[in-house]
């Protein structure tokens, strides 16, 4: 298997999508493949502190300022 | 009047009871519904749109959105994911006034070679985050998911960061699988590569292991 052939499947790896042959090969190529490796660790690092980290989060006076307009145009309805 | 899918029927989503209430016109059903996803809908916006003022009115004008269609909702699918793509196609819309002239499409593929062989193989230190403050470190992921195209930006929130599933971001906005995975990858690894510029080791250190 090449670099291009992992990567390609990278994907469905992490999201433990493959069968168990094609995981066997995958990780035989990581064995031997200590840029495929980097690559998938940090791939998934990036997932993670992305998941775990609030970039935007919702003031809670605009979220009742949000609320009160929403309802208000609720009960219009 | 009492529900009838209350009874006997556990499987229920509980998400699915309060919009047979909201649909009876009970808007304290609907105001739970916004409590649970407000948060959710106003990240989505704020990652498409990449402005306070039309996040803002994405929150408002999707859950209004979602109120008038409550008849329309199948519940056969989640009510969530409905919503999501209600506040996917407000948040485009907004981005598309604010960019006139700019083409922005989710529907088009992105021409870019970008990110499909990572060049940067330095590997991470084992707590790369802790070498920023939090502010700091929001700053950097902010910029750099920013620097994504739209069209890869928007299937990495879905799917990774709000949690969708493949196939439910396929169905939200309106791609392929196929071009939903092959979107998520390229998005996944072109962040990866921009993250390594502030993540990677100082030292290239020969006995990496
Ligand atoms: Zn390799």
């Amino acid at each position: 298997m090449t670099c291009t052939e992992f990567i390609a499947l990278l994907d469905d790896l992490m999201d433990d999508r493959v069968s168990a042959a094609l995981r066997a090969e995958l990780e035989e190529h990581l064995r031997g493949c200590e840029h495929c490796v980097v690559t998938l660790n940090t791939t998934r690092k990036t997932i993670e502190i992305y998941r775990s980290h609030e970039l935007y989060e919702l003031p809670n006076d605009l979220r009742s300022r949000l609320h009160k307009a929403i309802l208000a145009k609720c009960k219009k309805c | 009047m009492p529900d009838i899918q209350t009874q006997g029927t556990e499987e229920v989503h509980p998400d699915v009871l309060l919009v047979n209430r909201a649909r009876e016109g009970d808007v304290q059903a609907f105001e739970k519904l916004v409590k649970q996803y407000d948060r959710q809908v106003f990240r989505i916006a704020q990652h498409i749109t990449q402005n306070r003022e039309d996040a803002e009115d994405v929150v408002q004008d999707s859950f209004l959105k979602a109120y008038e269609k409550l008849d329309q909702f199948q519940g056969n699918s989640k009510f969530y994911t409905w919503l999501v793509r209600i506040a996917v196609n407000e948040a485009l819309m907004r981005l598309r006034k604010r960019r006139t002239g700019r083409m922005v499409s989710i529907d088009e593929d992105v021409e870019t070679e970008e990110g499909s062989m990572p060049r940067d193989l330095a590997d991470w230190g084992p707590d790369p985050e802790q070498q920023y403050s939090q502010s700091e470190l929001a700053e950097i992921l902010r910029k750099t998911i920013q620097g994504l195209p739209p069209g890869f930006r928007v299937v990495f929130v879905l799917r990774d960061v709000e949690g969708l599933s493949t196939e439910e971001t396929a169905e939200t906005l309106g791609l392929s699988v196929p071009a939903v995975k092959s979107r998520l990858l390229r998005a996944r690894l072109q962040l990866r590569e921009r993250l390594s510029r502030y993540f990677r080791k100082d030292k290239r250190n020969g006995g990496a292991k």
